[in-house]
């Protein structure tokens, strides 16, 4: 195994640590040799994880990007073998083309397979089709004493369950076999409609449950009344009335400013006129899969607009009981404190339960909200906020956390004690020693 | 569809330019050394796209069954369009310092064996009077420099000899490419401090499948090394020998 240092951020770019060893892996058939020096390792993909969930302060980092080979793909069936490394990207490249799609898909397609294992990631059909773990047949777990499972529902299935969600700390997962979706091309019939009010979303979203696979709302967090854009579609069918085509050239954000392009003047600037980026209450039109699913993976780095400080993700969810009310005092607080977030995403999950212990997503309201960090302040108002989600019976995606108190941790994810056995023991993170303490 | 053997199959640009030629449904023969890696890239390959692939484990140091080995690839394929050769260790300039053992075998396995290996290519490329020999040498073998001059001139020895081969087969119709990578971020370079000049093995494989296209002779890649290699060639030996390259 190769060694070096160097600074690893999370995507969020805070907390920024520097102080890890990096170990870069290329075979998946080679045993975890651990350097003594080393106390605990920890898997790190594509860093496309907000907080400190994929960070090891003082530790060590198993790299996996280099395990980037295919095992298996069956064009008949849509089952896709693949080692832990391999971009949700690189597997699109390969399956598009040949008519399927992946079965779940997060907000950017530059996240390793396993990342979005370990994190359970979900997507615009969380409704229908449950998180990413629900899809996953089987998988390896490789564990620091040299010891390999192969886990499934059905065989060892508690390592099965412990994984998927696990934050990568049950120990390293080689490869991973999906279930795929068949698609008839990369086209997305979609259809944008304007709301007024959150409860002018929820009647939406509760019409559009049963007719469309894709629902995901953009809210103006700058108004507190909770107006926005409900943003839903479907797979287009074979004979698609449109194909559009995806320009490949890429925008990137060439270096970090010194300070924050986010404040409180562009951001209301930005949500208002988002808002009221179509004339209609109501349009519809044919996309390419990339901009529908990935509208900000067309601009690489783009977390570098939040300057050196970086910016904190918060996502909660919320039972539907109640729910609306908690999202209105989240918002009033949010617009109260004039430090409001560009990107502010709402989405109805549905009641299918994933195999994940520690999996986030859970029947409810999800919002997710990006916040420039300006230290206290910032840090401040996500501790008013986590008052408001705690009381109601709410809980925050670990993936994007990089602050939630250790006890909010362990009174939302009741299952943390058993899962806390499975835990390799040369293997930790600092949210996992964060949220224990 | 091409029929290539790729030699040192298990490196990381020889892995990423068989990705490239995967995807454009090629026919692969790969030799490495080890197998259970091979069979995981063959597979790998396979699923990208490959239309046929077969690999066969072989340690290049091994002169006396090259000969058997390119046999199989030829007859597995059905002929040979292109030859990628790749296989390299980057040598311990230090330990090879005091002794002449490693020394020697840094010297046959970069550059002894490639030159084995293109013997026995030439003389079936020249009765075919068609095809593509593609040789990773390195930018190393442009100067000696104090601290990899083992390394360096085995791989002078592999530009040298594709020079002399180009000329020779370039009348019988035969394209022989050689490669000058730069500094790849690669395992064999993992204990290294990594800078701005560093790139990823993948970008080396895009020049290589280009260069292979454009049937060029010699490559620097990325291209900016070219001119560093002309500057650190044009620097005079007194001035060359007080520094510390």
């Amino acid at each position: 195994m190769a060694v070096e240092g160097g600074v690893y951020r999370s995507w969020g770019r805070y907390p920024a640590v520097g102080n890890q060893r990096i170990f870069r892996l290329h075979d998946r058939f080679a045993a975890l040799s651990i350097s003594t020096e080393v106390q605990r390792v920890l898997p790190y993909g594509h860093g496309r994880s907000y907080g400190d969930v994929c960070l090891n302060d003082g530790g060590g980092l198993l790299h996996t990007r280099g395990l980037d080979r295919f095992i298996a793909f069956d064009v008949v069936t849509g089952v896709l073998r693949c080692e832990a490394g391999v971009l949700l990207a690189e597997i699109l490249d390969l399956v598009v083309p040949r008519g399927w799609f992946l079965p779940v898909t997060p907000g950017t397609r530059f996240v390793t397979v396993g990342g979005a294992l370990a994190n359970d990631v979900h997507g615009k059909n969380h409704h229908l089709v449950g998180t990413f773990g629900c899809h996953v047949r089987r998988f390896e777990l490789l564990r620091s004493d040299g010891e390999r499972f192969e886990c499934s529902p059905h065989e060892s299935a508690d390592w099965f369950g412990a994984t998927i969600g696990g934050l990568g700390l049950t120990g390293l997962v080689t490869w991973v076999e999906l279930q795929l979706r068949r698609i008839a091309n990369p086209w997305i019939a979609g259809e944008v409609v304007r709301f007024h009010s959150l409860e002018e979303f929820a009647e939406l979203s509760r019409a559009a449950d049963g007719d469309y696979e894709y629902t995901v709302s953009w809210i103006d967090c700058a108004a507190a009344v909770g107006r926005g854009l409900f943003m839903c579609g479907n797979h287009a069918p074979a004979l698609s009335a449109e194909r559009p085509q995806v320009s490949h050239k890429k925008l990137r954000v060439p270096f970090t400013p010194p300070v924050s392009l986010i404040s409180g003047l562009t951001l209301r600037a930005f949500n208002a006129l988002y808002y009221r980026k179509q004339l209609a209450e109501r349009t519809t039109a044919i996309t390419h899969y990339e901009p529908f699913f990935y509208p900000l993976d067309g601009l690489l780095e783009w977390n570098r607009i939040y300057g050196p400080r970086g910016f904190l993700q918060y996502q909660c969810v919320v039972p539907v009981e109640g729910g609306l009310d908690l999202l209105h005092e989240v918002l009033g607080q949010i617009a109260a404190s004039g430090s409001g977030s560009v990107l502010a995403v709402l989405k109805q999950f549905g009641d299918i339960p994933s195999p994940g212990w520690l999996s986030f997503p859970r029947s409810g309201f999800t919002l997710a909200l990006d916040f420039p960090n300006y230290g206290e302040r910032t840090l401040q108002l996500l501790e008013r906020l986590d008052v408001i989600v705690r009381t109601g019976g709410g809980r925050l995606y670990p993936a994007k956390d990089a602050r939630m108190a250790g006890d909010f941790f362990r009174q939302s994810y009741t299952d943390w004690e058993r899962f806390s056995a499975y835990v390799d023991p040369q293997f930790s993170s600092d949210f996992w020693r964060r949220v224990m303490e | 569809m091409r029929k290539v053997l790729i030699i040192g199959a298990t490196s990381a640009i020889a892995e990423a330019t068989a990705r490239r030629f995967a995807a454009e449904g090629d026919a692969l023969y790969l030799i490495g050394r080890r197998t259970e890696r091979l069979e995981a890239i063959a597979t790998d390959l396979k699923v990208r796209g490959a239309h046929a692939i077969a690999c066969e484990a072989m340690d290049v140091n091994d002169v006396a069954a090259h000969s058997a080995a390119i046999d199989r690839a030829q007859a597995a394929l059905g002929g040979l369009d292109t030859v990628l050769i790749a296989h390299g260790t980057l040598s311990d300039q230090a330990a090879c310092q005091h002794s002449v053992t490693q020394t020697l075998a840094e010297i046959s396995t970069n550059g002894l064996s490639v030159v084995a290996l293109l013997t026995e290519l030439a003389e079936r490329f020249e009765d075919q009077g068609h095809g593509t020999l593609a040789v990773i040498s390195s930018v190393a073998g442009d100067r000696g420099r104090q601290s990899n001059y083992v390394y360096g001139c085995a791989k002078a020895m592999v530009s040298t000899f594709t020079s002399g081969l180009r000329q020779r087969l370039s009348k019988r119709g035969v394209h022989v490419l050689t490669i000058k990578p730069g500094f790849v971020d690669t395992p064999m370079t993992a204990a290294f401090p990594k800078g701005p000049l560093w790139a990823q093995p993948d970008a080396i494989a895009a020049g290589i499948v280009d260069a292979i296209r454009k049937q060029r002779s010699v490559v620097y890649l990325p291209r900016f090394w070219r001119l560093i290699m002309w500057i650190v060639r044009a620097v005079p030996e007194p001035l060359f020998r007080r520094a510390s390259l």
